[in-house]
């Protein structure tokens, strides 16, 4: 069963809301960005690998590919 | 027991076995959270004499769980390091502090939101929220400290025995509730003996308590791949992982 009986309810929590909803919001957001900062840079630094390879084959023509 | 000691040591295992668990954890832990927090918000009743401010324990006791246990995990990780020269248990080291830091912030932040309404104050100097302070400054010490060396190696050697040291700070905070005259309330949940809160808000409670480790953990593998990637750009698994998954 829910414990509160109108929308208004939830968002006002009998004076609380104010406190609650920050509270909440911010675990969100915190977490979001401990979730996503890690994801985006490994991404990055295979896009950047990536990008080194190909420049490094583009350099090197038909030889041989060097490491870097 | 010694192959999966030398599995562990090995870059590309770890990622392939890392990048496994995530497939499946991260969503299961999405989900979890995602009912936590209903649950918590609206499912629950409101504390007799707190009213709906209570609420915030949902995030409040988790965060702080989670921050302690992660202080674990990063100076056993640096004292492995330093004993044995494991290279991935640095890895793991610089992985958890970041974390560690967020989720330490995160059950400050809850604290002042929750200290306002209930003690009156965002902020007050007591044992617990003092010791907790602490914990996130030796959080931020070891990051800033592990930047500032070129050497990575000394750096991660450094670090180790500044996450060691921190450890004196640890019972300090557990037991500044019984230790200190503090405004803060002791452990409602008991391991032995009763707990003192209902189960209605126990239940949320342990979810919640669960879902933040299983978060910590994802947080951690995503930041150990990413770190592991970037030391080992050098070698051949990680430019072959670039070429196949590098293209955007």
């Amino acid at each position: 069963m829910m414990y509160f009986d109108s929308f208004h309810a939830v968002m006002t929590m009998e004076g609380h809301g104010v406190y609650v909803w920050t509270a909440y919001m911010v675990a969100i957001g915190v977490i979001a960005i401990v979730l996503i900062a890690p994801t985006r840079r490994r991404k990055r630094i295979l896009q950047q690998l990536a990008g080194e390879l190909r420049r490094a084959q583009h350099a090197s023509g038909s030889s041989a590919v060097k490491g870097r | 027991m010694w192959s999966l000691f030398h599995k562990l040591g090995s870059p590309p295992w770890l990622y392939a076995i890392s990048g496994a668990i995530l497939r499946w954890l991260l969503p299961i832990t999405l989900i979890a959270l995602a009912v936590g927090l209903v649950w918590g918000l609206l499912f629950t009743p409101a504390d007799f004499r707190q009213g709906n401010s209570y609420r915030i324990i949902y995030i409040h006791v988790p965060a702080a769980v989670v921050a302690l246990a992660g202080y674990y995990i990063m100076a056993v990780a640096g004292a492995v390091n330093l004993i044995w020269r494991m290279k991935m248990a640095d890895v793991a080291m610089k992985a958890a502090a970041p974390i560690g830091a967020a989720f330490t912030f995160l059950a400050l932040f809850t604290g002042a939101v929750w200290g306002k309404p209930t003690w009156g104050a965002w902020w007050v100097w007591d044992a617990r929220v003092t010791s907790m302070l602490i914990l996130l400054f030796l959080y931020l010490g070891v990051m800033a400290l592990y930047e500032a060396f070129d050497n990575k190696e000394a750096a991660g050697k450094a670090c180790a025995v500044l996450s060691l040291v921190g450890m004196v700070n640890i019972p300090i905070i557990y037991k500044s509730v019984d230790w200190w005259y503090s405004l803060h309330q002791p452990a409602s949940i008991k391991l032995t003996g009763e707990s003192t809160i209902d189960s209605s808000m126990l239940y949320p409670l342990l979810l919640m308590i669960m879902v933040f480790y299983a978060l910590f953990t994802c947080c951690l593998l995503l930041n150990m791949r990413a770190e592991l990637l970037q030391r080992e750009s050098r070698t051949q698994w990680v430019k072959r992982l670039a070429a196949e998954e590098g293209v955007v």
